[in-house]
């Protein structure tokens, strides 16, 4: 009985819901927020922006919700609710407000946001995009969910702060297209720096966690993990990687020399997956016009004790998928000649992978989702090191030297980790 | 008392090979579907990944894979005037336990049946007259033919990607393949597997003498392969850990690496693992299945309401779930009357080892796979004249070795000291020497009025209800049967060019302690006759309409081949017949 008079309750809660919205002003230049087109955009935008990522708690049945924590160098900030609960997520909010929120990270009361929410890309989006998702978000169910955003410490709990940050780190405005360029760039250019805000992850950040810009999307680390490169560097980026190669990997997770793992597995599942095919043929048309570093380290030579260290542990413990050849199966296991992220500057997602494991995305087009086994409890450090480096540096390529250093460091590091 | 859970349109009993393929056969129809596993989840990279997989200790010695005998056991005994006792290890065969079932841990030989093995008793008393078979053998047709059954044998070797060179293309010959299969519509999805040398070296002398060899079937991969549903498989490593484990490298074809990623995704889909089904239940007229209760690892008991129950456990416990939900009239061998338990059978397994020269001879037994090997099919079911022999049956024999693992793979000749200082000379000068094909000879159990299933009078398990009781042993028609193809296999071996040639007859009585294979069938058999079958031809309950009865428990008898292949296109013939028949109109589809 008591799941009947819950389920009532629920329904009326539904019913209230677009009465209320239509008591809200309605701003003249604002478009029908009940279009089915204005919708349907808002819904499609929202995936792209992937919103879900931080403000749905994964498996909670519980759309756009909030009360997930995202983690930052700084510390948790916990995902507000951005149903349309008038008390507890944004039914109350104007559409102005919504936009001052996501375009320059102001909350209705004035306060700054802390850029986990990444204010600082969504400011290239238009207006218009802005205003279908916020048009779709009215059309979520409502949920009562009181969300404690700020669990920062001392002092970075402090909001009034983040006035300086964006004086230092945030350039209000929005995307303008170069004319000079096709009008599948400028869209990949557009989803890129915009709603698909790539630099959060793959953007160097700086002490204070502001993006580098003359790095941008040269890579970074984050949570764990490092974001690699996805510049069109040649040797750490996606300069041997076609165009069909990304979009292959956006789409479906894999692609013929690599498989999605860790955040960007989410991603994929979540956003890029669900997006067009025509969008994500811009966003690779953009990356591959971005220049790589394109800097030529010194491999480690093949006699190295690394090196015949890291062969001979190869051939036991790497080749029965990776091939002997280093070329896995296409589809299924990573090329390690092939893939960039092998000779990332930063080995941090190499190392991680190897301790603890990792399983690859499955989608609905490549639901295989063939997993890695963890070889922490096997290989010790110098172990580790010395395998990586080889696959690093084997054959013509050639990456900086994984120290058992590298290892250990990692190894303590995620030993807290329960992601 | 049971809590009652919501209603599904199906409950699966059992999520190994043929509840997955049931499984995604109905979600795919748009029905809610709920499969309860007794066993754990198992997935390869957290479950047997290759970097810890290859441990014989733990998986062939310690039977991590397979059920727990004091989660449930069965008894067993020879004879009817025998008290059965409880067994305490695993023997004979190899019960399967948690999600992919046997398919985790098979090796993977994808067999077809003969078309005559469908037919086999009107066959045999066409040829020999009715007197040739012996007292008391009570085999049967299947009510089912190898021509209604290839378009679901073929739907399953494209699921498996199975590695084999075909016989019979569409009733054409083709060399290389096995010259007496029956027709297949096309080939094999994929190329045979590479043989290393004691294969071929065993094809050539099959040949010399005059038989027509062929590699074995195999679900590992000879290459990397994509399945009709999308999901790859990798190369096989010819690792040599293959059967009783599981494969990490995604090269042997099993539910996980060949149905799971799909069928999980689906909405219409819900398993529930550690959970053990204890009865089938039926409303008041005994004649309609109303669900499954079930009891989770807190002991809570739960019933699942569905409207169609898909029993496909092991044989053992499809039979023994019949009988505790009294369902089908339990069979008597005294007054041979009832169906359930009836024509339990399991297989005829013997082995010649071949002792080579070992300045001329290194087979390096280690490079194998589960399906490797060359065979011949010269000696199995009735391809050739038992007038003669005063048998019946018959079984592929072939240098199918799939290992040779540290522990138990340590040939000696015969007459050399067992340990000490000799036996270890022994075992070094012979290691990479010795053919050991293993299951070299493959040959059938036909069945027989006093070899069955019931329930146990005195040994109950932890629900207190009765433990299934196996009265088993072998008739002279299987120790004869198999006296003849073991000496021919071990001609062979003979021919190949051994110094000496050990040659390991199967004996009776029966030994459940010594291990055959995990084929044992039968129990709940398929027939055209409800008084001497379970299930209709379409693996329908004839009591319970709404009941279909999956895996080996249908064989009337076992033919001389591993019956996964058979019993997996069952499972498509049968999901085939609820889809375009019996969800159109619920109830018997063969009149009884």
């Amino acid at each position: 009985m008591r799941k009947r008079a819950t389920s009532i309750a629920l329904g009326a809660t539904a019913a209230l819901v677009p009465l209320l919205v239509a008591m809200q002003s309605v701003v003249a230049d604002s478009p029908d927020s009940q279009a089915f087109g204005q919708i349907q955009n808002g819904r499609y935008l929202a995936i792209a922006a992937d919103c879900a990522a931080c403000h749905t708690v994964p498996d909670s049945g519980k759309p756009f919700a909030g009360g997930r924590a995202i983690e930052t160098p700084f510390g948790n900030i916990v995902a507000p609710n951005i149903t349309p609960d008038r008390d507890t997520g944004i039914g109350a909010w104007t559409d102005d407000e919504f936009d001052d929120a996501v375009r320059r990270g102001i909350r209705p009361n004035g306060a700054r946001l802390y850029p986990a929410m990444p204010y600082t890309a969504y400011t290239k989006m238009s207006r218009a995009d802005v205003l279908a998702i916020r048009a779709y978000l009215k059309t979520v169910e409502p949920v009562q969910n009181q969300v404690v955003a700020n669990t920062l410490p001392f002092p970075f709990n402090i909001r009034a702060a983040m006035r300086v940050w964006d004086a230092l780190y945030f350039t209000a405005g929005e995307f303008t297209p170069d004319p000079q360029r096709s009008a599948e760039w400028n869209r990949g250019a557009y989803l890129v720096q915009g709603p698909a805000h790539c630099g959060a992850c793959h953007t160097p950040k700086s002490f204070l966690g502001g993006d580098k810009t003359s790095e941008y999307l040269r890579g970074a680390n984050l949570q764990g993990w490092s974001a690699p490169d996805i510049t069109n560097d040649a040797r750490t980026g996606l300069g041997r990687w076609s165009a069909g190669d990304i979009t292959a990997y956006l789409k479906t997770g894999h692609n013929r020399m690599t498989a999605a793992t860790g955040p960007m597995a989410e991603m994929i599942a979540d956003s890029t997956s669900q997006m067009t095919d025509g969008d994500l043929a811009a966003i690779a048309s953009y990356l591959k016009s971005l220049p790589g570093r394109e800097d030529n380290p010194t491999p480690v030579g093949a006699n190295d004790p690394f090196m015949v260290a890291g062969q001979a542990i190869y051939r036991d413990q790497c080749s029965a998928c990776h091939a002997l050849d280093g070329k896995g199966v296409p589809q299924l296991f990573p090329s390690l000649v092939d893939s960039s992220l092998v000779r990332s500057s930063d080995p941090a997602t190499l190392i991680r992978v190897v301790l603890r494991g990792a399983r690859s995305v499955a989608t609905a087009a490549e639901t295989t989702a063939p997993g890695m086994p963890s070889f922490g409890w096997q290989l010790d450090d110098a172990q580790v090191a010395a395998v990586l480096t080889y696959i690093r540096n084997a054959g013509d390529a050639a990456a900086a030297r994984v120290s058992a250093n590298d290892v250990s460091r990692a190894r303590s590091a995620l030993r807290g980790r329960t992601d | 008392m049971a809590r009652k859970l919501p209603k599904k349109d199906v409950v699966i009993i059992g999520l190994g090979w043929t509840g997955s393929i049931i499984a995604n056969e109905l979600t795919d129809e748009g029905l809610d579907v709920i499969a309860i596993e007794r066993g754990p989840w198992r997935d390869a990279p957290t479950e047997y990944p290759p970097n810890y997989v290859q441990d014989e200790l733990r998986y062939r010695i310690r039977h991590e894979l397979f059920l727990r005998p004091e989660q449930t056991t069965f008894t067993f005994r020879n004879k009817m005037d025998q008290t059965a006792l409880p067994i305490r290890s695993w023997g004979a065969f190899m019960p399967p336990n948690g999600v992919g079932g046997g398919g985790v841990h098979w090796n993977a030989e994808t067999w077809r049946f003969l078309p005559s093995d469908f037919v086999v008793k009107t066959h045999l008393t066409q040829r020999y007259g009715a007197a040739f078979l012996p007292e008391g053998m009570t085999i049967q047709d299947w009510g089912v033919t190898y021509d209604e059954l290839e378009p679901h044998y073929d739907a399953f070797e494209y699921l498996c990607g199975t590695s084999g060179t075909a016989g019979n293309l569409r009733g054409q010959i083709q060399e290389g393949g096995n010259p007496f299969e029956g027709p297949r519509s096309r080939p094999y999805p994929n190329p045979a597997q590479a043989q290393p040398f004691s294969y071929t070296l065993f094809a050539q002398a099959a040949r010399e003498l005059g038989y027509k060899p062929f590699p074995q079937p195999s679900g590992n991969m000879s290459k990397a392969y994509t399945n009709p549903l999308g999901i790859r498989l990798g190369p096989c490593t010819y690792c040599g850990f293959c059967e009783w484990f599981g494969c990490g490298n995604y090269s042997k074809a099993s539910p996980q690496t060949t149905i799971l990623p799909v069928l999980i995704r689906k909405s219409n889909f819900a398993v529930r693992d550690n959970s053990e089904v204890t009865r089938i239940n039926t409303d008041r007229s005994g004649k309609r299945a109303t669900g499954v209760t079930f009891v989770d690892t807190s002991g809570e008991e739960w019933e699942q309401p569905a409207d169609l129950v898909i029993l496909s456990a092991f044989t053992v416990f499809n039979v023994q779930l019949l009988l505790l939900s009294k369902i089908g009239q339990p069979y008597d061998p005294v007054a041979n009357s009832g169906v359930i338990g009836r024509n339990f059978t399991h297989q005829t397994i013997s082995d010649a080892l071949g002792f080579f020269d070992n300045k001329k001879f290194n087979f390096n037994p280690f490079i194998a796979s589960g399906s490797i090997g060359m065979c011949i099919d010269e000696f199995n079911g009735d391809n050739f004249d038992h007038g003669p022999h005063g048998f019946v049956g018959g079984g592929y024999m072939g240098q199918v070795q799939t290992n040779g693992r540290p522990i138990q793979t340590t040939p000696v000749p015969p007459g050399t000291p067992k340990w000490g200082a000799a036996w270890k000379t022994a075992v070094r000068d012979n290691y990479l020497s010795t053919v050991k094909p293993g299951t070299g000879v493959h040959g059938s159990f036909y069945s027989y009025r006093d070899i069955y299933l019931d329930l146990d009078p005195t040994y109950r398990d932890r629900f207190g209800r009765p433990l299934m009781r196996m009265t088993v042993d072998f008739h002279d028609n299987e120790i004869k049967q198999n006296a003849f193809l073991t000496d021919r296999f071990a001609e062979i071996i003979k021919a190949m060019g051994a110094r000496e040639v050990s040659k390991e007859y199967r004996k009776a009585p029966y030994d459940i302690t010594d291990y055959q294979t995990t084929h044992v069938c039968g129990g709940a058999i398929m027939g055209a006759d409800p008084t001497t079958s379970a299930i209709n031809r379409y693996l329908q309950s004839w009591d319970v309409p709404n009941l279909f009865v999956m895996g080996a428990s249908a064989f009337p008898q076992n033919p001389g081949y591993n019956p996964t292949g058979t019993v997996c296109a069952l499972a498509y013939w049968s999901a085939a017949a609820i889809r375009n028949q019996y969800l159109k109109n619920p109830g018997p589809l063969v009149d009884a």
